[in-house]
């Protein structure tokens, strides 16, 4: 068929759309849904700018169709932020003055909060080999590694905190 | 940036996938990680008027040591790979072939059959499987059916499958003792195609003398290149600096590339030598210490 | 090193590193960048492009493409001759197509545009747009275009009978070829800089948006320079009833610009026309690979130099000749009295007693262009020539290249320093600059360990660049863009309780703005920099500006933003003086107040003083608290650094792996530390990017190579080194807190020391020059032929 109604878990809620085979999940949050936070910035999945969690795992969605995320679940910078507290990778960002323009940003984060799920303590090398696919013009990545690190130790305070 | 029209399909059992094939037998492809197959369409270079997604059908992801084989689904995803601890134990030239593919994120999707099933000679595996002696379980309307790899690589995006057939698995003979691999790649930057990559995959035998070895190039000709002669040259030597380097110079002239943005013929030709010298002298460090 | 800041960090002045004000929204992916914006009933726009680089159009054919749902119309250079609107002048006074009505002059090219629903069946519908050519001559190399006899391109303009754009000349020809014949010692090189392409991340794009009821345009744009495009865009569309109060330009958030957002591009033109007629907003963004092989470009440079000395190594003379490739039609973005830029800095940091430069502009089959990348206006080419020149000297007199640089750098006591090409280099210290670059990287250690490797046959190399940056375009005198004086202002406004909003004529798309402008303020005045607002880029309501390009936003914007800040405080202190029933001379400013001198106790904070404007002014006085200021710089300012780069190379592959950079860099006094450091990061991540990576090229047929991201190789985290980045800090003497811009510093000196690092490594094999980019394959065929390679 090459018309599909779909339901995507975005951000925690359930988001129904009626869309072309050939929509590509990073058209569908950004147009259908209005959540422009994931952007576009290259036709042969180089830049990384469209980055997004899907059931978990970060993945360029400009090379994903929307069709293929029905059922399941996708996490865009948008969801990052919880009852106004930052996550500590947007924290790590800010302090370290990991982003300048911001086109890069929200696909690097969410890379980099992919990464923290799985690597609680990367090293430099850790973090620069799982950036690897997400292209920064601005920043010549220095910071982006500092922010990655500050967010790792941020939440490995954070962790030990709740702990005791 | 944006694909021509298409229908899609997501199949839940690899009975209705073969079916779909079946019926569409010229303008249907298989979806399977989409990492190769979604760039073209969005570049509108290849047309498929039906996807068939076998994302839904279970049981297409696995890996595991069985009857004498690493088995391994051919929709596992390559991440998967390069992460499992039985792969970086027991295959590191299978690890090391993931973990230089694409990039992390390219690597969350793209799975192991997709990426030999189209053909590319500039894709990682295709060289990897030749150098262990691999073969393709293809899954059709009647059954399965094994291909050697060596039957596999056809010619430039062709393969042994037919139009009505998915590669659902991938079997590497369990390496004996004494065995070790290696892959290197050489590549203008992460994420980019090989300039040249060379994969060698060896066991020593009893006296520290090659017993078999595999020697596969990748991105040097129309398909993947076998080196057969430097595979037979070094077969019963000892693995000393001499014969890996007139190994790695038997490698070097199986190879045919193309000239592009990433080298001279000259230079990739070379580059097979360099590569294959250095694979070889890994997968043997690595054969003596396992 | 760095000066302790005057103001608390709770008012967060000059020296602070305040956290960006900018930061909230982009981290929360709720930045408004032009693809963000949806407007009702908008309409999507897409490009039908030539494949051949040189042809005629014999037919357009829409027919299919129309038939395409969703599709409306498609709009051709006959439709747009309608409004005179197919061809429009450049930035340099040339003229290029908008959409052609007779042949394509690039690869690429725009030809049709197709006007749809939405942006599927936009991209549809240019798929079905068939176009019949004529393939005509191509002509690729400007050498070849020179000749007589090459196929004239630019038919359109009556009488042209050749391919040449512009002769431009600088210095004294007869007394440097004087000099040089009489040198000890003189070398010359032909260096080659290939076309790049700032690649950011964001790509080109516009919201047009015409309301036909108002008659208002209002244009939501990728651009850094939202006045100019405004005059421009009434001045080209005057005749279709545009008029320059009923045009409004927006540039909303921008994914970074390096330069590549400042020329008007066709697809720029067509959306707005599109809009007007039609009478509904029209959205074109342009795909990535649109952007790489159509949108202006940066180098293209075949230089030859020439650099005398004399034994000792004192330098007597330079000589440049320059060919600059610039595609079909002069869209460069220079200051309209330099077409080539500011490439006259190009005798360095170096006394240089004499020097003579020429700039030959050719046309050629390629998008036109080009001087977008970071550049600061051919400044990255002018200081790659005289800091390559400068270590082939150093080798052929078997000096060390940092003794050699010492040895010629112009002393720190010779500033204000006139160079022999015109310009007056406002201070500097250069030796400071490079000792402690050499002391943070351990030359001589470096140098011994060289030694060392040398002996087994092991490469490894050491190189320096010690650049001077000319930035700030400029005063009025010889700046103009279009006509356009080069000022830039500021508008000021403090409120009743104490807070301000501060707009530019600028245009931030990452260097932090709103954050650094707020602490000019905050210094200045002593209102909290998180109290001062700042606002770019909205043409109805900023001051005239120029924009944000070339490393001028804080030489001239800044500046603008003091003097606009010191008014109010002139203003202030009569009012304090009023309140509290003084005489102004008995006043005495400390940051944020005026109190009595001799009774410390009595004063009003200029918090007190805002709200007094508005309440309790003096009679007479005119009531509010603001400033609006022009500034006309008396002068560029020039940051300068010394980098020193240490590679080892692969003898088997040929790849260079740039093992440590250390740069110094100096920019005057400094507002903000890490966002200084921040911009050297990602300045020196676009000086590796063109040293080792990134090249277009065109074959013979006009293809281009290089024109996605296949190809178009932009490092990433692996490729890219740790920057060990530190300070010297000279200030400017006429800039009015001292500053220098720096955003482009790092892009320029980079390069260099990157090459010279290369050649280093291979010199004692006799090596003496690579051209940029230096890939694996370049380094292996010297190693080949020299018989190093493994």
């Amino acid at each position: 068929m090459a018309r599909h109604t779909i339901e995507i878990n975005v951000n925690g809620a359930p988001s129904k759309g009626e869309v072309e085979s050939r929509l590509l999940l990073v058209h569908f949050l950004r147009e259908n849904l209005r959540l422009t936070g994931t952007h576009i910035g290259c036709d042969t999945t180089h830049c990384g700018a469209c980055t997004v969690l899907l059931d978990g795992v970060p993945v360029k969605s400009c090379t994903v169709l929307a069709v293929q995320a029905d059922g399941r679940a996708v996490d865009t910078v948008e969801g990052l932020e919880k009852d106004g507290k930052l996550h500590p990778v947007q924290e790590g960002f800010f302090q370290e003055h990991g982003l300048q323009c911001g086109y890069c940003t929200p696909g690097m984060m969410m890379t980099s909060c992919a990464l923290l799920s799985t690597n609680g303590s990367p090293t430099e090398a850790d973090v620069r080999r799982a950036i690897s696919g997400n292209l920064c013009r601005c920043t010549g990545y220095v910071n982006i590694v500092k922010a990655v690190l500050h967010a790792a130790a941020s939440a490995r305070e954070q962790k030990a905190a709740k702990a005791s | 940036m944006i694909p021509g029209s298409f229908d899609y399909h997501a199949p839940e059992t690899l009975a209705e996938a073969l079916d779909l094939l079946g019926k569409h037998p010229d303008d249907a492809k298989v979806l399977s990680g989409g990492q190769s197959l979604l760039p073209l369409l969005k570049l509108r270079l290849g047309a498929a008027a039906h996807l068939v997604d076998i994302g839904k059908i279970p049981d297409l992801e696995y890996i595991r040591e069985d009857g004498g084989f690493l088995k391994i689904g051919g929709r596992t995803r390559e991440s998967t790979l390069e992460h499992s601890p039985l792969v970086r134990r027991k295959y590191p030239l299978l690890a090391d072939t993931a973990e230089v593919i694409a990039d992390p994120l390219v690597r969350n999707l793209a799975t192991i059959g997709g990426n030999l099933a189209h053909g590319d000679p500039a894709n990682d595996h295709p060289a990897t499987m030749l150098a262990y002696g691999a073969e393709i379980v293809a899954t059709g309307k009647t059954g399965t059916r094994t291909i050697p790899i060596g039957k596999f690589f056809t010619s430039l995006f062709e393969t042994a499958l037919a139009p009505d057939e998915i590669l659902t698995e991938i079997r590497i003979p369990v390496p004996p003792p004494k065995s070790g691999g290696a892959y290197v790649k050489l590549e203008r930057k992460v994420g980019d195609f090989a300039t040249a990559a060379s994969a060698a995959q060896v066991t020593l035998g009893p006296g520290g003398e090659v017993e078999r070895v595999g020697i596969g190039l990748t991105n040097a000709g129309p398909t993947p290149i076998q080196a057969t002669a430097a595979e037979q040259f070094l077969r019963g030597k000892k693995p000393d600096a001499g014969a890996i380097a007139e190994a790695a110079r038997l490698a070097a002239s199986a190879a045919a590339p193309a000239a592009d943005r990433r080298g001279s013929v000259e230079y990739k030709t070379e580059m097979a030598r360099v590569l294959t010298g250095r694979a070889l002298a890994k997968a043997i460090a690595r054969a003596q210490g396992a | 090193m760095a000066s302790t800041p005057r103001t608390s960090p709770e008012v967060g002045g000059m020296g602070h590193s305040v956290k960006r004000k900018e930061d909230p929204r982009f981290l929360r992916g709720k930045g408004n960048y032009v693809d963000d914006i949806q407007l009702p009933g908008m309409l999507h726009m897409d490009i039908v492009r030539s494949p051949y680089a040189h042809a005629k159009i014999l037919k357009i054919d829409s027919s299919a493409a129309l038939k395409v749902p969703g599709v409306l119309a498609v709009i051709t250079g006959q439709t747009l001759e309608q409004y005179k609107l197919h061809w429009m002048p450049t930035l340099m006074s040339d003229t290029q197509m908008v959409l052609p009505t007779e042949k394509v002059m690039y690869q690429a090219q725009e030809v049709a545009a197709v006007i749809a629903t939405d942006r599927y069946a936009a991209a549809d519908g240019a798929a079905a747009v068939e176009v019949d050519y004529d393939p005509l001559p191509v002509v690729v190399d400007p050498f070849k275009a020179l000749e007589p006899g090459a196929p004239v391109l630019r038919t359109d303009k009556p009488g042209k009978t050749d391919n040449r754009i512009f002769h431009w000349e600088v210095g004294d020809r007869a007394a440097t070829d004087k000099a040089l014949a009489a040198s000890d010692v003189v070398v010359e090189q032909k260096i080659y800089l290939p076309r790049i392409h700032v690649a950011s991340i964001e790509t080109c794009g516009i919201v047009a948006d015409f309301d036909r009821i108002r008659g208002k345009l209002t244009v939501y744009m990728t651009t850094q320079a939202p006045h100019a495009i405004r005059t421009v865009i009434a001045l080209v569309a005057g005749h279709v009833g545009l008029s320059e109060e009923k045009i409004r330009v927006v540039s909303p958030d921008i994914g970074g610009g390096f330069g590549g957002k400042v020329p008007v591009y066709p697809g720029y033109v067509i959306a707005i026309a599109a809009s007007v007629v039609i009478g509904k907003p029209v959205k074109w963004v342009e795909d990535r690979m649109e952007n790489l092989q159509a949108d202006s470009f940066a180098r293209d440079y075949h230089i030859t130099a020439a650099l005398g000395a004399k034994k000792d190594g004192t330098m007597t003379g330079l000589r440049i000749k320059t060919i600059a490739d610039h595609g079909y039609a002069d869209a460069a973005a220079n200051p309209s009295k330099f077409p080539a830029g500011l490439f006259s800095i190009c005798t360095g940091s170096y006394k240089m007693p004499v020097a003579f430069a020429e700039v030959d502009g050719v046309y050629t089959n390629k998008p036109p262009g080009g001087i977008a990348y970071r550049c600061s206006f051919r400044v990255t080419e002018a200081v790659h020539a005289i800091e390559r020149m400068t270590d082939m000297l150093a080798q052929e007199l078997k000096m060390d290249p940092a003794q050699l640089r010492m040895k010629n750098f112009i002393p720190e006591n010779e500033f204000p320093y006139k160079s022999v090409l015109g310009w007056e280099y406002d201070s500097g210290n250069y030796p400071a600059a490079l000792k402690k670059a050499m002391d943070i990287v351990g030359y001589d250690a470096l140098r011994k360990e060289q030694a060392e490797k040398r002996k087994k046959g092991e490469l490894m190399g050491i190189g320096i660049s010690s650049f001077t940056e000319i930035v700030g375009a400029g005063p009025s005198k010889q700046f103009d863009i279009l006509g356009i004086k080069m000022f830039d202002s500021c508008e000021l406004r403090v409120h009743p309780t104490g807070k301000a909003t501060a707009r530019f004529g600028t245009k931030s798309q990452g260097q932090g703005h709103e954050t650094t402008y707020a602490q000019i303020i905050a210094e200045e005045l002593g209102i909290p920099a998180a109290h001062v607002e700042v606002e770019e880029g909205d043409t109805d309501t900023a001051p005239y500006g120029l924009g944000t390009y070339a490393s001028r936003s804080t030489p001239t914007a800044g500046a603008a933003g003091a003097i606009a800040a010191r008014k109010v405080r002139d203003k202030a202190k009569k009012i304090a003086a009023y309140l509290l029933e003084v005489s102004e001379d008995d006043l005495v400013w400390e940051v944020g107040k005026f109190s009595v001198k001799g009774a410390p106790q009595k004063s009003k904070t200029i918090q007190d003083i805002a709200f007094a404007a508005y309440t309790n002014h003096p009679q007479g006085m005119e009531a509010g608290l603001e400033a609006v200021d022009y500034y006309d710089p008396p002068n560029l300012t020039f940051p300068f650094g010394s980098y020193i780069c240490v590679v080892d190379i692969d003898r088997g592959t040929g790849e260079v792996k740039v093992r440590r950079f250390v740069a110094v860099d100096d920019c005057g006094n400094i507002i903000n530390p890490m966002i200084v450091d921040g911009q050297i990061h990602g300045g020196l991540s676009m000086g590796l990017a063109p040293a080792l990576y990134e090249e277009i090229t065109y074959d013979e047929d006009g293809n281009v190579h290089g024109g996605s991201f296949m190809d178009y190789l932009v490092p990433t985290a692996m490729e890219t080194p740790k920057w060990e980045t530190d300070k010297t800090i000279t200030p400017s003497p006429h800039h009015p807190f001292g500053a220098k811009g720096v955003g482009e510093s790092a892009t320029v000196g980079a390069p260099p020391a990157i090459a010279n690092a290369v050649v280093d490594a291979l010199a004692h094999l006799g090596v003496k020059h690579i051209d940029i980019p230096i890939t694996p394959e370049k380094v292996w065929k010297i190693l080949k032929e020299k018989g190093a390679a493994e």
